[in-house]
């Protein structure tokens, strides 16, 4: 418990980080949606799009936060210290993923209100299941964070951290434009999991949440990405 | 799984052996360690002693060869909370206060010391309330210190605890240590610094190319090594005559003076006086733990043997 408590206060702690992670989507949705309040855009509004897209990109830089802390630890030696106390791994891991979500969650909540404010209108309950959806779609960037963090040495890793939440935030529309709409582009495009973190605001909007490719898609990512990152914690053991 | 863990048993380490590719960083070890009991694991650098904390650890899987914690595996008497450590690296976590640290690992532990006590027997009192960022290098090492004390465990292992800490920081240290020691624990330091040897623990384990040379208390270990030496004044007598004196390993000539380095002193002696009545100005010296140890490290490195460089 102690242990959780510390993770949380740590991660407040590092407070250009944070305000960064609370702040950098809410800069880009009002500087680019203020302007397209009416538009349409991949069938719906634009508000709506893009506030999903901004929260997601916030969300998955406060999720993949955790693998910085895991690097700056490890490169600390601390990661060894930690080694020796009765601390489980597991222990330590749901703590890192609590205070990660504990970051997402003010991030969803601010850009949330940010497309209100624009004009976003939905129901309580799409409201909630809209962020229902976003917190469960980031667990694959979770584990990603933790892979980096055990993998990559520390002064790779706002490059590779950053990198990787760029790139899945490019390839699945964050940006406010996507890659393709259709033909073997787009297929591959809805094999990833930041494409279905994107296009949960319409299918909310829909009614019915996501279709069943989006759950299988989040399944097999997260299925596939946990093994590495077990993998990665046990090198990572061996001799820091 | 439930393993019985026991403090009564001590720590047993038997035909420890790791390499890193062609290096052998320990050979063999076999050690016991009585509870209670403070051992200094004495040796040059690459000499195996960090290997060998690291297997006692856990952290580091022997390639031969068993450890036994109060009669657990490592990784069981780490987690039951039995295993402090301080390790050669490991600077404290960023984004918390010193005494924020030492609670920290006092939480992971089933039954800790209260973190004013450890604060307080570790010095870190005085700068509890400091970043752990913005520590000096002596601050550093009272927290890591204070970190390995916080679970109030049964056994202690330090890596070079004081490594790169100065003079006066190195007396504060030990004197801390004293009141851990006094409290019953069991302690295991790596050191390359004699006179900590020396002056703190109860047994000095004397490790080299990643095996155990000696082992017994330090005036054993002097003995041991045959450091005692007899000088004389004797004129006019062939040295290989000396050197086969009993008692003696080697001869010297210097002028009209003799030197005879012993392995048994006092039959040397005997033996001396009886050959050549007329050896005046005898002195016996002792020798210091110093030579015992550079000629204890160094036996075995006989040319056309292959030297290792052990790792850490």
């Amino acid at each position: 418990m102690t242990h959780f408590r510390y993770e949380i206060l740590r991660t407040m702690r590092n407070r250009v980080f944070y305000a960064i992670t609370l702040g950098l989507p809410l800069v880009l949705f009002y500087g680019v949606a203020s302007g397209e309040r009416h538009a349409t855009f991949d069938g719906t509004a634009f508000p709506l799009y893009f506030m999903t897209a901004m929260a997601v990109y916030g969300a998955m830089y406060a999720v993949v936060a955790p693998g910085a802390r895991i690097a700056r630890d490890r490169s600390r030696g601390w990661l060894r210290q930690m080694r020796i106390t009765p601390l489980r791994a597991r222990t330590d891991l749901a703590a890192k993923v609590a205070a990660a979500y504990l970051l997402a969650l003010p991030t969803l909540v601010l850009v949330f209100l940010a497309g209100a404010s624009l004009g976003v209108r939905l129901r309580a309950s799409h409201w909630l299941e809209l962020a229902g959806l976003l917190l469960v779609g980031l667990v694959p960037f979770v584990v990603m964070g933790f892979i980096l963090g055990y993998l990559i040495p520390v002064d790779a890793l706002a490059a590779g951290l950053g990198g990787v939440v760029v790139l899945f935030a490019l390839l699945g529309g964050v940006f406010g434009f996507q890659l393709a709409t259709s033909g073997p582009l787009f297929d591959v495009l809805k094999c990833l999991p930041s494409y279905w973190l994107v296009q949960a605001g319409k299918t909310t909007l829909g009614g019915g949440g996501w279709p069943a490719q989006a759950w299988i898609v989040i399944a097999v990512w997260t299925a596939v990405l946990m093994p590495a990152a077990a993998l990665a914690y046990r090198r990572s053991a061996s001799r820091a | 799984m439930t393993v019985t863990t026991d403090a009564g048993f001590g720590v047993v380490l038997s035909g420890l052996a790791k390499s890193y590719g062609p290096v052998h960083a320990v050979r063999s070890v076999d050690l016991q360690i009585a509870p209670g009991e403070t051992v200094a694991l004495l040796g040059p650098n690459g000499a195996g002693k960090t290997t060998t904390i690291d297997m006692m650890l856990g952290l580091t899987r022997p390639d031969e060869g068993t450890v036994s914690i109060f009669g657990a595996p490592p990784a069981a008497a780490v987690r039951d909370g039995y295993v402090g450590a301080m390790l050669q690296t490991g600077s404290p976590l960023d984004h918390l206060r010193v005494r924020e640290q030492v609670a920290l690992m006092a939480s992971y532990y089933p039954h800790p010391l209260p973190v004013d006590d450890v604060l307080q027997i570790t010095g870190a009192d005085e700068f509890s309330g400091q970043w752990t960022t913005r520590l000096s290098g002596g601050q550093a090492q009272r927290v890591r210190f204070a970190a390995a004390l916080a679970g109030d465990p049964d056994l202690l292992l330090l890596d070079e605890p004081t490594a790169g800490i100065d003079v006066e920081g190195r007396r504060d240290f030990w004197q801390a240590m004293r009141a851990v020691t006094e409290r019953g624990k069991t302690v295991v330091f790596a050191t390359h610094y004699l006179e900590e040897a020396d002056a703190y623990a109860d047994r000095i384990v004397l490790i080299a190319r990643g095996e155990i040379v000696a082992d017994g208390p330090a005036t054993e270990i002097k003995a041991q090594a045959g450091a005692r030496s007899i000088r004389a004044t004797l004129p006019s007598v062939e040295v290989g005559a000396l050197g086969a004196l009993p008692g003696v390993r080697s001869a010297q000539r210097h002028g009209d003076a003799v030197l005879l380095s012993c392995t048994d002193s006092d039959a040397a002696l005997v033996a001396l006086l009886a050959a050549f009545p007329d050896a005046r100005d005898i002195e016996v010296t002792g020798g210091s733990l110093e030579e015992a140890f550079l000629e204890l490290t160094a036996a075995g490195e006989a040319p056309g043997r292959p030297t290792t460089e052990a790792v850490r």
